[in-house]
Parts: structure tokens; sequence; C-alpha cells
């Protein structure tokens, strides 16, 4: 297999920007439109998608060879949804204002196709140790791209990053960069950008 | 609220896919043509109704009388996981073409979040059985509606101008900020 061959170092790596899930991958998108009107909610999602991927990695490639194939799917699912349960909870006990921003977002992490995306196509085939990585870099690259959405959108729409003004007042806010649109149209741009970029670093 | 204003609000107004993000990945994956966006769009809204009387029963029946409401979450999914598996295996059966063109995306309604977020909503909202199966009508429609609109738009776009590094995903998602922003003037209707 050649998957074999990858370096451990290249394993967290390649989901910082090759294989990013959002921008290469296009996985979890419904997340990263949704809660990033602010620069602090695509924080906290990314952090709790970080959590819930890493550990149902780690449980799923522990346990992967007692899984029946033709049932597989559904147990990846009920791992993640334990792991979402988890979340929903800390996140209602010890950050309320987050866990009410984010509202129904939280136990759709369950849904999110990245999750399950991950558990079908690596950890399923790895052992422990690479699954490990393979969620961190992952985590890690869905959370910077939700940060990055989320502070862009904050800064056009409210003139604020993590809620600390930074553009002058006389600066005309664009209130549909914090609504539907908005979300549309940034990664839309992000999408065509991360392109670019790619194309120009293979030339 | 009457069983018609909720049905708009679901469909039009508060439209799942424009204006609460839910299901986008459907939503981009299969909208290239319109035959498939509208077999897609109709077996979501099956789900979506099933699911609804479904989840309904269970969290009402179930889950609240022993306070079982921590696994609302892991109940939930599986009901949907399960409902996916009938629906793949009918449509397998009745349309050989229909299930080779929805390929991979027909297992995937299971993580598709339009039905998970339809199934938590309708708890969160305390709608009656009747509410819940309207509102479930009412927003598979409205996914329908949006999955169709973006295949034809798509359709043409085939045959446009668009600039190199925006192909495929980027042009699509500018091209639903544009339908999202079409989609706000509705909010006034009700």
């Amino acid at each position: 297999m050649a998957k074999k061959s990858n370096s451990l170092t290249y394993e967290v790596v390649k989901g910082l920007w090759n294989e990013n899930p959002v921008l290469i991958q296009l996985l979890g998108l419904c997340p990263t439109l949704a809660v990033t009107n602010s620069a602090v909610n695509g924080v906290a999602m990314g952090l709790a998608t970080t959590f819930v991927l890493l550990c149902s990695s780690i449980l799923i490639s522990v346990i992967r060879k007692i899984i029946p194939a033709q049932v597989r799917i559904a147990s990846y699912i009920v791992v993640i949804a334990t792991f979402v349960t988890v979340v929903d909870k800390f996140l209602a006990a010890y950050t309320p204002d987050i866990s009410k921003a984010l509202g129904a977002f939280i136990p759709l992490i369950v849904v999110n196709c990245l999750i399950l995306g991950r558990q079908e196509a690596f950890a399923s085939k790895n052992n422990v140790g690479r699954s490990i990585l393979d969620g961190i870099g992952m985590g890690i690259g869905f959370t910077w791209v939700l940060t990055l959405l989320g502070m862009i959108r904050e800064l056009l729409g409210e003139g604020s990053i993590f809620a600390i003004s930074i553009m002058p007042e006389s600066f005309n806010t664009w209130l549909v960069m914090i609504l539907p649109p908005g979300a549309f149209l940034t990664l839309g741009i992000f999408i065509g950008l991360s392109n670019w970029i790619n194309e120009r670093r293979v030339n | 609220m009457s069983l018609l204003t909720l049905f708009i609000s679901a469909a039009i107004v508060n439209n799942f896919v424009l204006s609460q993000f839910l299901g986008i990945c459907p939503f981009v994956g299969v909208s290239k043509k319109v035959d498939s966006a509208i077999s897609m769009g109709i077996a979501v809204t099956f789900v979506m109704t099933i699911t609804a009387a479904v989840t309904f029963i269970i969290n009402n029946f179930i889950l609240i009388p022993f306070e079982l409401s921590i696994l609302q979450t892991v109940s939930f999914i599986l009901v949907i996981a399960s409902l996916v598996q009938l629906v793949e295996m009918f449509i397998k059966k009745m349309s050989k073409p229909l299930y080779n063109s929805l390929g991979i995306f027909l297992p995937l309604i299971t993580t598709n979040c339009a039905i998970m977020g339809l199934a938590l909503f309708a708890v969160q909202k305390e709608y009656s059985f009747v509410d819940g199966i309207i509102y479930a009508v009412g927003a598979g429609a409205g996914f329908t509606l949006a999955l169709v609109i973006m295949a034809g738009i798509r359709e043409e776009l085939e045959l446009a101008k668009v600039p190199k590094y925006f192909k495929g995903a980027g042009i699509t998602m500018i091209v639903a900020g544009s339908l999202a922003l079409a989609f706000m003037g509705f909010a006034g209707l009700i």
C-alpha cells in the first residue's frame, strides 16, 4: 500500500494544506459555513470537532479488527455520536455562551462528513499512532480554516476580531458578511484562492 | 402557527440549505444535473418525513419518560441510518439507473445534516406530531427547490467562461451566495 511510505510527519502535515478537509476535500462544509460568523465560534467549533475526530479515530483504530465489515458505518456512527454527546454536555456545562451560540451545530458534529470520512478512509486501515497523527492534522486543518473564515467575516461584518474592535469608527460594517450569503461568498473565494496558490506552487 | 405558515417558513423563508446551511454536501455534490437533483430531493424529503415521525415517537414515548434524553443524538442517528438503508435497498430494487446516478450520495444521506438537523429542531421547538411532519415536508420541499435551482444554474454554467481557479466548487459557492442573498428577500414574508 502506497500509504505506508508516508512519513509520520507527513501524516500530520497533510491535513494542514495538501489534503485540507475544507479547502481540498470539501468535507464538513455545513459547520464551516454556519458557525463562522465570528472568530470565537470558528475556534470553538474547530476544537470541538478536533476532539471528536481524535477520540473516535483512536477508539476505532483500536477496535478496527473486531468490527464486522457489514455494520462498520453504523458502528462508527455510534462511536462518533458518543463523543459528540460528551462534547455537547461539556460545553453546555462549562461554556454556556458558546454552547448557545453554536446551538444545534454541536450535536450536528455527528453528521460532519469529515469525521466519518476519516474513520472510513484512514482510522479503519491504520494503527493507533498514525490515526492519532492523522486526527490531529485534519483537526488543525479544519480549525485554522474555520478560524480564518470567522476572523474575516467578523472583521468585515462587525469591524472586530475576537470581539476586539479593529476597524476605525468611520468603517461601515458589511452586514451581509455575517449573514448567510457572506458565508458562501467568503468560502467560494477561499476555495478559488487555494486553487490558485496550489497551481503556483506546482509551477 | 397555522400549518401553511409552518410549511412556507420551512420551505422558503428559513430554507434549510440557503439560510441554515444544512445539507451543503449533497447541495454541492448532486447539483450537476436537474434530473438527479430532483430524485435526490425526493429521497431526502421522504427520509426526512419518516425521520420526523419516528424520532417524535422515540423522543416522547421512550427518551422523555425514561429520562434518557442524553441518548438523543445516538438514537436519532441510528434511526436515520436504518431508514437510509431501507431507502437505498428500495431504490436499488425499483430503479437501477437512478441508483447509479445518485451513487455514493445515497448512503451519504445518513450524514446529511439536514435530516439530523430537522430531527433536532423539531425537538427543540417542541412541535406536535402533525406540526413535525408538516415541518419535515416543508424542509424537504425547500431542500429540493434549492437543489433544483442550483442544478439549473450549473447546467448553464457549463457553457459560461468561469475563471480557471473558480471552476467547480468555488463558483458553486459564489452562486449559492447570490441565491442566499435572493432568498433573504423572503424574510418579510411571514
